[in-house]
């Protein structure tokens, strides 16, 4: 580090993954990467990072990035173009379609990744200028229930609690959450709450995640019905005198109805016990310690929001707060977990098609309010489109304009390959991207912005407790790539609308939503920042963390609620009684599964950041799908093969993981792969595109399915410098390994086709392997004696690992006898093979841990003692005390003589 | 009162007998070795390391005068025995008494092939079969002079070796399309061709040499296809021809080589033949490890003992210095046949392993040697490798680690 040179210096900026909004300390090496660390100094994480923060500093190159504008030229071919060709162009394009067919016949897609900054600008052009509210986001897939729940409760998508509440709760409630993998930071605080002051930990979760793994009790419902298990709650609270009276009398209204048809529902233990498919005794024993702790957070996430009933489930929790008064209040309060970084920055600029800005809505005068604000010359008078109409019109033709900015919708949407063909229909199709190509772009995109990438750009994110903190820029801007606001900006001043977009930084921006957020709002609206809306410019670089609201000339509050004023007319909360709880779809014979979907511990979203880690792309790198031991026997299905997963909408080849904490009857399948990194597992398609009625939010854990065995002869690897092409007929997952590609592949094809196909991408000077009769082959090109290109293939009972060959393919220049072990797939002495990643944040090997575990460790602890195992992040514990356990199981009497 | 054992010969295969004899029958027979070489016996394998000045003249014998003395052996070197007469049963030897045995070991070995070429009577033709040979290539190296090896087998290619490691300019022309055809497949024979390339060896194929050019000395070698090459010197190394003629002027059954039997006998009672003269079940070996193998059994059947003579799984070893050569068994492959193949020609390596009926039938191999004895013993005994097949390639540590 050059000492003194002030580019190098650490900066203090956000983690861009998911909503619990950690600080992170990035430290730029000059070179293009940057040393990262947990900002000790957050309030979110105090330093802590989980796997996918720790690996950040892994995913800075700039090898796949976008770095210039891009235009669909007549060969159907990209190609470069000056930035103002691009602007002009698509503002020409976009008026077009405006003037010809209306605006809406345009549309917006935005993310939960784009700065607050971004989504405003974007937000206020569409909404104000161009006319129309079609302008949704990838939030919708995500949280979009526990926004509509919030308002039809509170009368505002208001966060009532803190996370410091997870630190002081007696009880935590996770419903529909596998916090330990998807909040991991999170999670941690409240394992050290149960380890510091012994609360209680509950987990309601068809599927035993590892959130469950530190549970007093772990509720495996029947997936949907987890309204039935709170209104039973409700009922139970009511009937053992565990009610606040007085603040429901005072500060609510609807009780009387909603219990009324919470008895309907689950009038009783046995009722809600019969409702969930729960014991008595798991029902009734939640019930007595919901009822008998004062301090109670009730956590939630995608198991609840991703319902065509999302909204009833986030209302019938919200239900049980308000009824106990449990609302606002250290340490109790319902709680919204988000998935993405600005999920919440995203609904405060009012960046979903049934918000128009500043959490005010599609009234009267909450659009003359912000008409007025903005001088908007044509501003939207209704509700748009959300995600998954929005698609729908594209297909239909209806929607002829569409930019999507930092998403992929293509792989997330539910329908995904219905989505992606109506992507092809669209007069124009704009992307600001970071990355040169992913399925959305492969859809047809016909323009490329490219777009600062985290780390890059500057402005403010809001997290799960609606906490802004700034994402700051501690690396130079790479190529032309700029900032989505500027982006957008500069098509809206060719649009005409050059005074209202003329800002001069995202500080500008900022102010301009704190001063929208204040005004005309003396209190009526939750959303209120305006002791912000003079921030100097360098104010906003130095901003520290800071909770919402920040009203000017008040003090801050941290907590909504703890003494009522809600946001309704009579500033009472609404109870609101959900329907009985169903599916919308049945299974039947030719469907008798139910598919599950959902995040794994070390992947976000699409991949196309953290599919670029190695040490991420370790701990599960091919794309999976989880089966009960008795539904693998009935559909012949085993652990470790192959399996066909056929919906109404689509179909994937998955490997088989066989386990019994996936419930009878249902499947399990991660949502991150695409085509870009799998030929055959873009569980998006397989994801029915029904949604919930208030929040539009789509049903993606309940689709019914089928599951029949697909076998493969061969399975193997290719490691690779680049990307690779792979032949059609193979079934493949790329992930990211130390120093290139890795690509896990399963075929049926004739070996001595892989040696062609080989040597079309090698070269004709391979070192290979051949037991054609044993159905083994391997073969290597080498460069400078590395290794250039690997591959093995091996009959598929019995492929062996890619261990020995990826620690080869990173050592560089290879000895003879390295050059013989790689051949041989075993390591030489001395380079042990560590096994697969299990603690991603300090690259430790399964084989490692279960030799610590064999040499007498008996705890996570003494493992991250002896190994630094599980000390980070923490994520990795469960597993490592499931490891702990499967040693002992497998050798009782060794595991007994070594303790 | 022993039996009087003559064994005609002094090469390595007498010298086992020999030994062998001495384990089994010590004292049984008074044998008498002669030899035509004028030293004692040596290990003719190391001719070319020799000649590649890896090892001194005098450290390639086999035993020590004592050596012999100790064990009764009466060692006349430097004789060559005329005529057997079977009747009789006594030997003819030039300038010396005749000898009479009660059994007769012939040990005669075999001599270069002199190719029917015009010119080959030419002075500096010479062959590669014995130890003043070796002397005269030296002296051929030391003078620089450029020599043209006809032959690309296992001699030929010692021969150029120890020429070129000597500081000859060589050229080795060779009648066929590969190098060691006879013991190598296509890829290892290339692989082989561009090792020995790379020891400063000019290496041609389908290389008929038509004639040695040259008036009184070699001037040079013509091949079919008009091509001259100009040398100073020709070692011819085209093959070897098993010494027969003695057995057959005595009336004793011979084809290419002399007719032996499962017990190494020849046609007339109690004479036998081994080593690179003898032909058994139509083979004549032209390498060292049969010949002992005949030694033990023929050893045992003069001790009295059973023992027969089955044959042997031929193996190959190119004695290169940094060109690991070997070759066994069935290496080309059948329809019933699979292989397995380990190549990295970059590395210098090629190891092909023929399976047939789930046994190892065959082994190539060039570069890594490492694991020949093992690939051959599982040759030899036939042993099912179903268990080690996966990792047999990697050497047996790691085969039998895995098999365990």
């Amino acid at each position: 580090m050059t000492a003194g040179d002030p580019s190098l210096r650490t900066t203090s900026t956000a983690c861009p993954y998911c909503g619990v909004g950690c600080g992170v300390l990035a430290t730029p090496d000059g070179n293009g990467a940057a040393a990262i660390s947990g900002d000790p100094s957050h309030p979110s994480n105090f330093g802590r990072l989980c796997s996918k923060g720790s690996a950040l500093g892994e995913t800075l190159g700039l090898e796949h990035r976008l770095l210039h504008p891009m235009i669909r030229c007549s060969s159907w071919a990209m190609q470069r173009i000056a930035w103002t060709d691009a602007l002009d162009h698509v503002a020409h394009r976009f008026a077009h379609v405006v003037a010809r067919d209306g605006p809406g016949a345009v549309a917006f897609y935005l993310s939960g990744q784009l700065l607050t900054e971004d989504y405003y600008v974007a937000n206020k052009l569409m909404k104000g200028f161009i006319g129309s509210a079609n302008v949704d986001t990838n939030s919708r897939l995500c949280m979009s229930s526990s926004v509509a729940g919030h308002r039809r409760a509170f009368g505002a998508d208001t966060v009532p609690g803190v996370y410091e509440d997870l630190d002081e709760a007696d009880l935590l409630v996770l419903v529909g959450s596998n916090a330990a993998w998807c909040h991991p930071i999170l999670f941690q605080r409240i394992i050290a709450n149960k380890q510091r002051r012994g609360a209680q930990i509950v987990v309601v979760d068809p599927r035993k995640t590892d959130t469950a793994e530190d549970a007093n009790l772990f509720l495996g419902v029947r997936p949907g019905t987890d309204s039935a298990l709170f209104a039973g709650l409700l009922v139970h609270l009511a009937d053992n005198d565990a009610l606040d009276c007085d603040y429901i009398a005072r500060h609510t209204s609807g009780f009387d109805q909603t219990l009324c048809r919470a008895r309907g529902l689950a009038g009783s233990v046995a009722a809600t016990a019969l409702a969930t498919g729960l014991s008595e005794q798991h029902v009734a024993a939640f019930f007595q310690m919901f009822a008998a702790t004062p301090r109670v957070v009730t956590l939630y996430s995608q198991g609840v929001n991703q319902s065509a009933q999302g909204t009833d489930k986030v209302n019938a929790i919200l239900n049980c707060h308000l009824a106990t008064g449990r609302i606002g209040k250290v340490g109790a309060s319902p709680f919204s977990l988000t998935g993405q970084p600005n999920a919440m920055g995203g609904r405060e600029v009012g960046g979903l098609a049934n918000q128009l800005a500043a959490h005010m809505n599609f009234t009267p005068p909450d659009i003359d309010r912000v008409r007025r604000f903005w001088e908007a010359p044509r501003i939207a008078t209704h509700e748009g489109l959300k995600a998954v109409q929005m698609f729908e019109a594209i297909g239909r033709g209806e929607i002829k304009a569409l930019w999507v900015m930092g998403t992929n919708p293509a792989v997330s949407l539910p329908d995904a390959d219905a989505a992606r063909t109506a992507l092809k229909k669209l007069e124009l199709f704009v992307i600001s991207e970071n990355v040169l190509s992913n399925d959305t772009v492969a859809a047809g995109a016909h323009v490329l912005f490219p777009a600062l990438a985290w780390g890059e750009k500057s402005g403010t994110v809001t997290n799960s407790e609606r906490r802004i903190s700034r994402q700051r820029a501690f690396l130079p801007a790479p190529g032309e790539a700029r900032p989505d606001w500027w982006i957008v900006s500069e098509v809206a001043k060719r649009l005409g609308f050059g005074a209202a977009f003329d800002y001069a930084s995202a500080a500008a921006i900022f102010r301009e939503h704190a001063a929208l957020s204040a005004f005309e709002n003396g209190g009526s609206r939750d959303f209120d920042i305006g002791a912000l809306s003079d921030v100097s410019d360098d104010a906003f670089n130095a901003m520290t963390p800071v909770l919402w609201p920040q009203r000017a000339g008040e003090t801050a509050q941290a907590r909504f609620f703890g003494g009522g004023e809600f946001f309704t007319n009579d500033r009472k909360a609404r109870f609101v009684a959900p329907e009985p709880p169903m599916l919308r779809t049945e299974t039947h014979e030719g469907r008798p599964l139910r598919l599950n979907t959902g995040r794994i511990r070390d992947q976000w979203h699409t991949m196309t950041r953290t599919g670029t880690s190695e040490r991420l792309g370790s701990h599960l790198p091919e794309p999976f799908v989880e089966v009960h031991p008795d539904d693998a026997a009935r559909h012949g299905l085993t652990d470790g093969s192959f399996a066909r997963v056929t919906t109404d909408h689509g179909q994937c080849t998955l490997k088989v993981v066989v386990s019994t904490r996936q419930q009878r009857g249902m499947l399990f399948a991660p949502i991150h792969w695409s085509k870009a990194n799998a030929s055959a597992a873009r569980v998006g398609a397989l994801v029915a595109p029904l949604t919930d009625p208030f929040s539009g939010q789509p049903e993606a854990k309940a689709t019914p399915a089928s599951i029949a065995p697909y076998e493969y002869v061969f399975r193997g690897f290719v490691l690779s410098r680049k990307p690779l092409k792979l032949p059609e007929h193979a079934l493949w997952a790329r992930a990211a390994i130390n120093g290139g590609l890795g690509y896990l592949i399963a075929d049926n094809a004739d070996l001595k086709e892989w040696s062609s196909w080989l040597r079309s991408v090698a070269g004709e000077e391979l070192a290979e392997y051949s037991d054609f009769g044993g159905g083994v082959y391997r073969a290597a090109s080498f460069a400078d004696g590395a290794i250039e290109t690997c591959l093995f293939l091996a009959p598929a009972r019995d492929a062996g690992d890619w261990e020995v060959a990826k620690e080869l393919f990173a050592a560089g220049a290879l000895t003879d006898a390295q050059r013989r072990s790689l051949f041989s797939g075993k390591p030489l002495q001395g380079l042990a093979s560590t096994g697969p990643v299990v603690c991603a944040c300090f690259g430790v090997g399964r084989t490692t841990i279960c030799d610590a575990i064999a040499a007498g460790a008996r705890s996570a602890a003494e493992l991250g003692a002896r190994l630094k195992a599980g000390t980070n992040c923490g994520s990795c514990i469960p597993e490592l005390k499931r490891l702990i356990v499967k040693a002992a199981s497998a050798d009782p009497d060794q595991m007994a003589a070594a303790s | 009162m022993s039996e009087a054992l003559v064994i005609v010969g002094n090469g390595m295969a007498a010298v086992r007998l020999v030994d062998e004899l001495a384990k089994v029958a010590l004292g049984r027979h008074a044998i008498a070795v002669i030899g035509a070489e004028p030293r004692l016996a040596y290990n003719r394998v190391l001719l070319s390391s020799v000649l590649a000045g890896e090892a001194a003249s005098h450290e390639i014998e086999l035993k020590p005068a004592n050596w012999w003395r100790d064990r009764g052996v009466t060692l006349k070197y430097g004789c060559t025995v005329d005529e057997i007469d079977v009747g009789r049963r006594e030997l003819k030897i030039a300038g010396e008494e005749s000898v009479t045995f009660s059994k007769l070991v012939l040990a005669t070995g075999s001599s270069p092939l002199r190719l029917n070429l015009p010119g080959s009577e030419l002075s500096g033709v010479h062959t590669f079969r014995d130890s003043r040979d070796v002397d005269l290539m030296l002296s051929l190296a030391v003078g620089k002079k450029r020599v043209v090896v006809v032959g690309g087998g296992l001699l030929g290619l010692e021969a150029a070796y120890g020429l070129a490691k000597a500081g000859a300019p060589v050229t080795l022309v060779h009648l066929m399309d590969r190098l060691m055809e006879r013991q190598l497949d296509a890829p290892a024979a290339a692989l082989l061709k561009s090792l020995v390339e790379k020891k400063g060896i000019n290496v041609l194929l389908n290389a008929n040499t038509s004639r040695i050019l040259g008036q009184s000395r070699v001037e040079g070698v013509e091949l079919s296809d008009g091509r001259q090459i100009d040398a100073d010197a020709v070692i011819l190394a085209a093959g070897v021809r098993p010494n027969i003629t003695l057995a057959k002027e005595a009336g004793i059954a011979v084809n290419r080589g002399i007719v032996v039997d499962d017990r190494l006998g020849t046609g007339a009672d109690g004479i036998f033949a081994l080593g690179e003269c003898a032909e058994h079940r139509g083979i004549c070996y032209g390498l060292v490890e049969p010949a002992y193998e005949q030694a033990r059994v023929l050893a045992q059947h003069l001790a009295g003992r059973k023992a027969s003579y089955q044959g042997s799984v031929v193996a190959t070893n190119l004695k290169v210095s940094g060109v690991s050569v070997f070759s066994a068994g069935e290496f080309t492959g059948t329809d019933r046949s699979e292989a397995i193949v380990l190549s990295d020609i970059r590395r210098g390596t090629y190891k092909k392993l023929v399976i047939e009926d789930g046994r190892l039938a065959g082994a190539v191999l060039v570069g890594d040697t490492t694991d020949v004895l093992w690939y051959l013993e599982l040759i030899r005994n036939r042993a099912n490798i179903a268990g080690v097949r996966k990792d047999m390639m990697f050497g047996r540590p790691a085969a039998l680690a895995a098999a365990a």
